[in-house]
Formats: structure tokens, sequence, C-alpha cells
């Protein structure tokens, strides 16, 4: 190789860890740069971005949750289960008539009760994989769900209940008008996306969830008790789907045996989209939340354009397939052989 | 520093069943201060097992652990580490994704308090993962380099300085050389003798006569799990500790 070729093959190499960590912003924004120009007054206006980010509110908790969960390199395929069973708890309790706040507090109570019983399954129980366990849970738990709630749905909850999801802040103190609120649900996704930055990149548990998926026989070595952080992450990925499943509850007024149904492979690829690897230790909070946000942007902008549904499938597939296969170059580049 | 005497790790009879196998029968293993033990045996001899034990990844059947000459039951890895105990794996042990000071500082990271919250403090990391690789003459790029990018060799001596960063007594090396280029085996060579110096006992697992014969004060051999034969390294020869290796003495 000649000096030329290695300068380039160098910039090259520089240029990986920039695409790296900001690669997925930059497709998000070449999304929303398309969109807007193929829907100018539609796509940027006020009403439809908060419609984008009312409809991804739920999904971003599961998909969060799941990420910690990929990042250990493992799998949680009850998290749409784990919501259901939580929205229907919230249902039952609330129509038995108990206190808008124990009835808000019921669903992050099941979904953390639903994670721990995952994580004790995957540590104790030693399942081979992840996979196996959290697949019994997720007919489990919606099983469940529909035995305590007969199957049936149930509506009607206080508006306290439903604040987290349908609750709007009033900006025309702003000068702005009525119709441009700001949806309570925007605020949380913030709120609950920066906490958990904070865990992952700046706490010795989110360094330890890193370095499980990375090595996890090193984790060991190191003292680190791999077993219990593995039962903490899936704790909290049950406790995300049970802040998924209060929102839910605002946002539809009910609970419904359907809620959920298939949203575990929705929050997978939104984490796979976003940069996580499957074989662990790899991604970001950051990245997680493009990717949430490129699947409820692609759905919102195919819906605007009045494409089918089908398409949305098709592309939405496309994207995971092409997401991974740079994940597969970038690993090859990355890493000495 | 300690004197040279002193007994600073001693496992009496130890045995370690995996199931209906017999891993480990009575092996006993001393250590002292400033000292370098080499420990052959063939593949499946008990070396890595025995390593395990003092190290408390695994559990002895039977039999104890003194350090310090006082009886200690482990639980847990961290327990040997906060006994002064230290492993340098032959898997290396190190988290690829992770920057080299992150994996030196894993499991005991310094942390700075904002309110009631604990946060990782980088800045401390990088400065003590400066100053010792500086004090070990490790060299390498930043400190914020992820260990999948670097070389065996790297890779080995970031092992070894993650095993010597929190003031070990007694570090154990499992074949420290066997992943390296030839160039990178005389610098680790380099390190075990300073570590000797500075009062560390060192164990090393070792297929390879050059590096046991180099850096060693005593050699042990096990065969089929138990004790074989042991000597001062002045008192024998390369064709002896190789007999002992094949069972032959």
């Amino acid at each position: 190789m000649d000096n030329k070729d290695q300068e380039k093959d160098s910039l090259y190499l520089k240029l990986i860890p920039y695409f790296d960590r900001y690669g997925i912003l930059l497709l998000l924004l070449i999304m929303i740069v398309v969109m807007h120009f193929l829907q100018p007054d539609v796509f940027l206006s006020w009403r439809n971005v908060t419609n984008v980010f009312k409809q991804i509110s739920w999904q971003s908790m599961l998909a969060l949750g799941v990420f910690m969960v990929i990042v250990t390199a493992g799998i949680d395929l009850s998290v749409g289960s784990i919501m259901m069973l939580s929205l229907m708890i919230l249902a039952i309790v609330a129509k038995a008539g108990a206190p808008w706040f124990v009835v808000a507090i019921t669903p992050l109570i099941a979904g953390l009760i639903c994670g721990l019983i995952n994580g004790l399954g995957i540590t104790i129980l030693r399942m081979p994989h992840p996979f196996i366990m959290t697949l019994g849970t997720l007919y489990i738990f919606r099983g469940t769900g529909n035995l305590i709630s007969g199957g049936t749905p149930i509506s009607g909850f206080t508006d306290e209940v439903r604040y987290l999801g349908h609750g709007r802040i009033d900006l025309t103190w702003l000068g702005l008008e009525k119709s441009q609120y700001l949806p309570v649900s925007l605020v949380l996704i913030a709120i609950v996306y920066i906490i958990f930055w904070v865990f992952m990149n700046h706490t010795r548990t989110g360094k330890w969830i890193y370095a499980i998926g990375g090595n996890p026989s090193a984790a060991r070595a190191s003292g680190v008790n791999v077993n219990k952080i593995l039962v903490i992450v899936y704790s909290l990925c049950g406790f995300l789907s049970g802040i998924g499943a209060l929102i839910l509850a605002g946002r539809t007024d009910s609970g419904y045996p359907n809620a959920g149904l298939q949203s575990e492979l929705d929050a997978i690829a939104a984490c796979i989209i976003g940069g996580a690897s499957f074989f662990g230790g790899r991604g970001t909070v950051l990245g997680v939340f493009a990717g949430v946000m490129i699947m409820g942007i692609l759905r919102n902008g195919l819906n605007l354009m009045d494409v089918s549904s089908f398409w949305q499938q098709v592309l939405i597939g496309s994207i995971i397939v092409l997401a991974v296969y740079i994940d597969v170059l970038r690993r090859d580049l990355g890493t000495r052989k | 520093m300690s004197s040279i005497n002193q007994l600073l790790l001693e496992a009496k009879s130890v045995t370690k069943y995996f199931g209906t196998i017999t891993a480990l029968e009575n092996v006993n293993l001393k250590i002292h201060a400033g000292e370098c033990l080499g420990v052959v045996g063939d593949n499946g001899a008990g070396k890595t097992t025995l390593m395990k034990v003092l190290s408390g990844l695994y559990k002895p059947s039977s039999g104890s652990l003194y350090f310090d000459g006082k009886k200690e039951i482990l639980e847990s890895p961290k327990d040997s580490q906060e006994l002064g105990l230290e492993m340098v794996y032959q898997d290396l042990a190190l988290a690829g994704n992770l920057p080299i000071g992150e994996n030196i500082f894993l499991g005991r990271e310094p942390t700075k308090n904002l309110g009631f919250i604990k946060l990782l403090d980088f800045k401390k990391i990088k400065e003590l993962t400066d100053a010792h690789l500086g004090k070990l003459k490790i060299n390498v790029k930043s400190a914020d380099q992820k260990v999948e990018e670097l070389s065996g060799g790297q890779r080995q001596a970031v092992a070894i300085a993650r095993s010597t960063a929190f003031n070990a007594k007694v570090v154990i090396m499992d074949e420290p050389t066997a992943a390296l280029a030839i160039k990178e085996v005389g610098k680790v060579l380099d390190l075990i003798n300073s570590l000797k110096k500075t009062g560390v006992g060192v164990i090393v697992i070792s297929h390879r006569m050059d590096d046991i014969f180099a850096v060693c004060d005593r050699v042990m051999a096990l065969f089929q799990g138990t004790n074989f034969a042991e000597s001062e390294l002045s008192k024998t020869s390369r064709d002896e500790v190789i007999g002992w290796i094949m069972g032959k003495k």
C-alpha cells in the first residue's frame, strides 16, 4: 500500500466513530427534510409534529426498555404483553373505584413485577437464552391479562389517570394559539430519555450493563454481580412497559385485549434501526430515540401520502435489514482481526 | 515493602469436584512476597481450576485458603480482590466495547457525588489510567481507545495494568505470553520482574519453559489434579520440568 492509500484509509477509519455516533441522526434529518418537501403544508405543522410524538409516546418507552436488554446481549419479547397486562390491571383497579393516584401507580408496579419475573427466570432458572423466558412470558402475561378482564375492553378513566397520555400543556402565555399546545407525553419522553441517558452513560450500573454486553466473563471477573444487574435491567424494562401502559390508558381511555400486540417487535426494530447491536454492548439512548422517531415519521409520512400500510411494513422491514448490514460492516472495519 | 519471606497466600489440600469429575485433589500451594511461582502441567492437569479457586470464581469442594496467614472463605472474585489477589485471565477478561480506562477500573470505577446520586468520574478515570500506564511504560494512543482496537500485546498489557492498578499483593497470570508476538513477550516478562521487585507475589501459569526460566524462582507441577513435583528453579532443569508435565520423575 502506498502512502496516499494509507492516508485515505486512515481518514476513512477516523470518520467511522463519528458516523457510528451521529449517522443515525443524519438519516433522521434526511427523512425529515424529504418528508417536508413531499408534504410542505402538513408535515412540519404544529399539529402533525405533536401528533407524531403522541403516536410514538408509548412505543418509545418499550423501545428504551428493550434497548437496555439488548445492550446486555439479551432480548425481551414480552414488553407488549407486560404493557397489556399492566393496562388491564389499571383498568380493573380504576373500575373498582380506587383513587386516581392508586390507579396511576398500579401499572408501574405491575410492569416492574413482570420484569422482575423475567429477570429472575433468566438468572435463577438459568434459561439458556432470554428469548425463551420472555417468549414464555409473552404468552403468560397476555393470557393473564385476558383472564382477569374476561377478554373484553374496560373503558372510562379519570382525567388525572389520563394526564400523561392525554394531557396538554397550554402555551398561550407564550403568545401561541390554543391549538399549539405541548403534549404531556412529549415532555415525559424527554424526561425519561434524559434520565436513562444519564443512567446508561454516567453511572456504574450503566457501565456494567455495557460491560456485560461486551464480555460477560470480564464483567464477572471484575467483581460485577452479573445476575443482579440482569435482574435490574429486565425489571427496568418491565417498569418502562408499565409507563407505556399508563400513557396508552391516557391516549385510548380504555384497557383493551389487543393493546401492545406485536409492539415488542416494533420496540426491537427501533433499537436495531437506532444502532443497538444484537451482539450486545453497543448502542446509545440517543440512537434508540432516533430509531423510534424514524419509525414514527415513516408511518406518519406514509399515512399523510396515503400510502398503503402494507408498504409501511415492507419499508420498515427493509430499513431493519439495512441497519443490521451497516452494523456488520462496522464490525468488520472497527475491529482488528 | 514486605520482606521476601513473608507468606502471602497458602492453599491447603484444595479439592474440587465437577459432578463426578475430580479436577483437583488435595492440592497445596504457597506464594511469598516478591517471589514468582511457575505452575506447569498438561492440559486438564487442573492449573486453571486451581487459579479459579484461588480467585474465588470457584468454591473448593474441600480444603482452605489462607491470606496473610488468616483463613478466608471467598464468595466471589470481589472477595479475593479485597484481599489483594488479582487475576490476569487467559481469555484476557476485557470488555472490547469499552475504552482502556474503563476496563482497568471496571467494577471499581471512581465516582463523584452529584447530590444524592453517584456519577462516574471520567476525568479521574483518565488521569489514573494515564498515570498507571505511564508507570508501567505501556504505550497506547489514548486511554479512551476501545480495547477491541488494540493488538494482542497491547490487550495483554492492559490486562496486566488492570490487575496491578489496585495495589495487588498477589497477581496470577494465566499464560501471560501465549497470545503475544515474540517482541512483546520480553516486555511482559520485564513487567513481571518489576512487579516482583515491588514485593508482589506473582504466580505464572505457562507452557513456555522460556518464560518460566526467565522470571520464576520456584516451579511446581500439577498432574491429573494433584501436586506432582516442586522445586527451587535453581535446583532443576528444563528437561526435568518437561518430564514432570508428562508425569515422569
